[in-house]
């Protein structure tokens, strides 16, 4: 790959001009492959501060010698409890998938009543944290607990990470599969399920990853739900023996798990090419009538929205109609919301600028180079956010002490937590837009970087925005790497939250927690409405599926592509 | 359309950048700055709710303007482990001695004068000198009297293992409270003595919590009959329920010098390399009268001077408390005590 950087010109020599003689196409189109520096350098840049993370846990992991960490991988209870939390993923997973795929095709394929209303009903239990959630479960129902009740905060929280990738598919999806299927006699199901099914394959995946991945590093829902899990391990590790060394070895190994998931989720999309189908398609399937289900169905949505969003409002209202009795406690949201707004904010444009050159690389560039610093970008992703804090600490107060404490520091957390999340949206709606355009600008004499500006970025920026939002509605919710990092003296809606319930006053903490669902909820919304039934087929989905690296092909102009 | 979101993003970089350039005058960016405006910088195991306020009356009486950061003590022991000698912080006020003597061990902590230490009896102090203790808390069992006759309270810690309170214990093992219980068991009763009981513990199913709050929640909604906690979760229960008469739940003192009644301290320690005037006028308000009566009616802790008469119905005094002789600042042989419990299953 080395080879290839070396070799690619920075200037757009590489296109010397868009009035090639037809012979010479071919010798342009092998050089296609090769990835621009404005891209790469930026790109590598991303992908080394995703990793920084990686430099502190090495030199923890490795200062007391190998043995020391094998000591500690061999534990009989490490894996044990990484058995625990990978089962638990699985579960998760598994009824997410179900869960996001019936909510997708009821809100997106079928007359369910309402169903553009539930569309975003359905996204906005992304608004709720899951030590929110987890708390009002228990506080609701104090028996439920373990393994089931850590299952049950888990999915109700991260099902929209399924639902929205899965909705877009189905929206932006070329019906006709389906109706062909349908016309050579397959009943409805037969035809979903071997016709429509196989084309959701990319976002179930990537939906389906989002989620595992969620489970795996949260720490919130399985702390409250008494459930040992492996971000346990972790946080005890911390907490009581102040040796950090097993939990950065024990932080390395939930990394190989991610990439390892990672690869898994990119194999599983095989090396097909999915999203040309339907790709700028003006129709969406027929509706499908559901007769005399129609209604029964709303049991569906109406079930799903009472477990994820009616428990937590009922527990907050309750909690804060208790503190409201008891005198109305002096409020101080507004300085927390700032600082909540500002930081999540400031979190959002930063992982989306980075997330920018990597999406738009793995989009346009097949090769290993794109495919890998891509994966790079998910290293961050699962480690729980005092380990991403404290490799931030370390690593600030060396080398940059000035801005230790400060915001760009904890906004570089975010970034690392957060990129993944952002460098998907890039790569999906990259990939939606035609390459030809870009193309024709370059043919104009147009510098690659004004190309990205005014052609390629226009183009995705409405996907692109909506990964923004994504990242902007996770770092609302983050609390333990904000507690570590944010300024000395700020405090943020979760940090607040965090206070209230640290010394047991719910009553107290409830009305942070609803200021901080209601705030959230703003985003989620629109995260609904783009992905719901109310966006318009050709634009490119809110939250998509990244596709595939090293699917060139999927470069071609949608004519070359279409149905024969 | 997309020139529309194209603006509409613009706008929104633009707002962001606006935020970013009005920072300035938002106490967030204020408060970053804190450090080279030569405010104390304190690092705060204990939670905001009960700290903010002494701080203000810090403040008030000397003058001196403060800047703190809150977490959890353990992971601001780590954060300040991972500093070194760069931290920003001149003062940890710890939640437990354990913290306080994993940085002591570590060489991060700053010798505190003789008169300072002799403010406290020495058993809640370092034995070093490097850290003091600023309020105690005792570990009870806090029992529902609507489902256990007092004539049937366990007259030791150790009858836990016996067969009538099967599966009736509420316990949390992953609260740092009930680590430094079973650290003060092994340091008081043994290892053997402790293995045996915790084995005995374990067998009898207790039910795990993740938090003292949520035992005695459970406790007094007759969930639980009996539960490890710290002291002061039902005072507290109680101040947010308008009353100890409003809870069914009641606190129990083992008699004697009963590791189940182990008092724990909060510590205030100088960093190295960070003792000032101002760092041991800290210390020093900490161990005065207002300050440990402070930490009596509001946080229902104990007074760790002496001629404090606190107005905490039900509170008792801390002459009474007898609690196992132990030197605090072992309860940082934490990393044996966890081994253990793995060992024997309860985590």
């Amino acid at each position: 790959m080395t080879k290839l950087l070396i070799g690619a010109p920075a200037r757009p020599e590489a296109f010397p001009d868009g009035r090639l003689p037809p012979g010479r196409r071919a010798v342009r189109a092998g050089r296609r492959n090769r990835p621009p520096l404005l891209l790469v350098v930026p790109a590598c840049l991303t992908a080394a501060i995703a990793l920084l993370p990686m430099i502190y846990l090495a030199v923890r992991a490795f200062e007391q010698g190998f043995g020391v960490v094998g000591d500690v991988l061999l534990r009989e209870r490490t894996l044990r409890l990484l058995l625990r939390s990978l089962l638990l993923a699985g579960a998760v997973t598994t009824a997410c998938l179900v869960i996001g795929v019936a909510l997708a095709w009821l809100t997106v394929r079928s007359d369910l009543p309402w169903r553009r209303g539930w569309a975003v009903v359905a996204a906005l239990p992304l608004a709720i944290p899951t030590y929110v959630a987890g708390f009002a479960w228990i506080s609701l129902l104090p028996s439920l607990s373990g393994f089931f009740g850590a299952f049950v905060v888990l999915t109700a929280c991260s099902y929209p990470y399924v639902l929205l990738p899965v909705a877009a598919a189905l929206r932006r999806m070329d019906p006709a599969g389906e109706e062909v299927a349908r016309s050579l006699g397959l009943s409805p199901w037969q035809a979903f399920r071997r016709a429509t099914l196989p084309q959701l394959r990319p976002a179930l995946a990537a939906g389906g990853l989002l989620v595992a991945l969620y489970a795996l590093s949260d720490f919130g829902a399985v702390s409250i739900m008494r459930f040992d899990a492996f971000t346990r391990v972790i946080y005890t590790s911390y907490r009581s023996s102040f040796d950090r060394t097993p939990a950065a070895v024990l932080g390395l190994l939930l990394v190989a798990v991610t990439l390892v998931l990672v690869w898994l989720e990119a194999r599983s999309r095989g090396r097909a090419s999915y999203s040309r189908v339907g790709r700028g398609g003006a129709r969406v399937g027929a509706v499908a009538g559901l007769g005399r289900l129609r209604l029964p169905a709303l049991l569906v949505p109406v079930s799903v929205a009472a477990l994820s969003l009616g428990v937590p409002a009922a527990a907050l209202l309750y909690w804060t109609s208790v503190g409201v009795r008891g005198g109305f406690p002096a409020l101080d949201v507004g300085g927390a919301a700032l600082s909540t707004l500002t930081f999540a904010a400031l979190g959002a444009l930063a992982t989306t600028v980075l997330a920018i050159p990597v999406g738009v690389l793995a989009a346009r560039r097949s090769g290993r180079l794109p495919r890998l610093l891509e994966r790079a970008s998910w290293a961050g992703h699962a480690l729980p956010g005092i380990v991403v804090a404290f490799a931030l600490v370390f690593l600030s107060v060396r080398y940059a002490f000035p801005f230790y404490q400060r915001t760009p520091v904890l906004v570089l957390a975010y970034a690392v937590l957060f990129l993944p999340l952002a460098v998907g949206a890039v790569h999906a709606s990259a990939a939606q837009s035609p390459p030809g355009l870009e193309e024709v600008a370059r043919s104009t004499g147009a510098r690659p970087l004004a190309v990205l500006r005014r052609v390629t970025l226009p183009l995705a920026a409405p996907g692109i925005a909506a990964g923004a939002v994504l990242v902007f509605l996770t770092c609302m919710k983050e609390l333990p790497a904000t507690l570590l990092l944010q300024p000395l003296g700020s405090e943020t809606l979760a940090t607040r939250l965090w206070t209230e319930t640290g010394v047991a006053a719910y009553s107290a903490a409830a009305p942070y927690a609803a200021v901080l669902v209601l705030l959230s909820a703003v985003p989620t919304y629109l995260l609904g409405v783009r992905t719901g039934a109310l966006g318009k087929p050709p634009t490119p989905p809110a939250f998509s599926v990244p596709r595939p690296p090293g699917s060139g092909s999927a470069l071609a102009p949608r004519s070359s592509e279409g149905e024969p | 359309m997309p020139r529309l979101t194209a603006r509409v993003l613009l706008a929104a970089v633009i707002l962001v950048t606006a935020a970013c350039g009005s920072g300035a005058d938002d106490p967030a960016e204020q408060f970053a700055a804190a450090a080279d405006a030569g405010k104390l910088v304190v690092y705060s195991g204990r939670n905001e709710n009960l700290v903010g306020p002494l701080l203000e009356m810090f403040t008030e009486a000397s003058g001196i303007e403060v800047a703190t950061r809150y977490g959890g003590s353990a992971e601001l022991a780590a954060q300040l482990l991972e500093e070194g000698d760069r931290t920003p912080a001149a003062v940890f006020l710890s939640q437990d001695a354990g913290a306080l003597g994993a940085l002591q061990d570590e060489g991060r902590l700053e010798p505190l004068p003789a008169d300072t230490l002799a403010k406290v009896p020495a058993q809640y102090s370092s034995v070093d000198g490097r850290w003091v203790g600023v309020s105690g808390r005792s570990r009870v069992l806090v029992y529902n009297p609507d489902l256990v006759p007092a004539a049937d309270l366990p007259q030791s810690v150790f009858d836990l293992t016996a067969p009538q309170y099967k599966g009736k214990v509420g316990y949390a093992p992953t609260n740092a409270s009930f680590q430094s219980f079973v650290t003060g068991m092994r340091v008081a009763a043994g290892e053997e003595r402790t293995r045996a009981f915790l084995e005995g513990f374990r067998a009898n199913e207790p039910k795990a919590y993740e938090g003292n709050a949520l035992i005695v929640d459970a406790v007094n909604d007759g969930v639980i009959p009996f539960g490890l906690v710290n002291h002061y979760y039902l005072y507290e229960k109680a101040a947010e329920a308008g009353g100890l008469d409003k809870l069914t739940a009641r606190n129990y003192l083992f008699p004697g010098a009963d590791p189940g009644s182990l008092v724990n301290v909060t510590g205030v320690a100088v960093l190295a390399g960070k003792q000032s005037e101002n760092a041991q006028a800290f210390v020093d308000f900490l161990l005065a009268p207002q300050a440990q009566t402070y930490f009596a009616e509001v946080t229902k802790e104990f007074p760790l001077i002496e001629g404090i008469e606190p107005d905490v119905p039900g509170l008792p005094a801390l002459a009474s408390l007898q609690g196992p002789k132990v030197d605090l600042s072992q309860l940082d042989s934490l990393e044996q005590t966890l081994a253990l419990l793995d060992e024997v299953g309860l985590t």
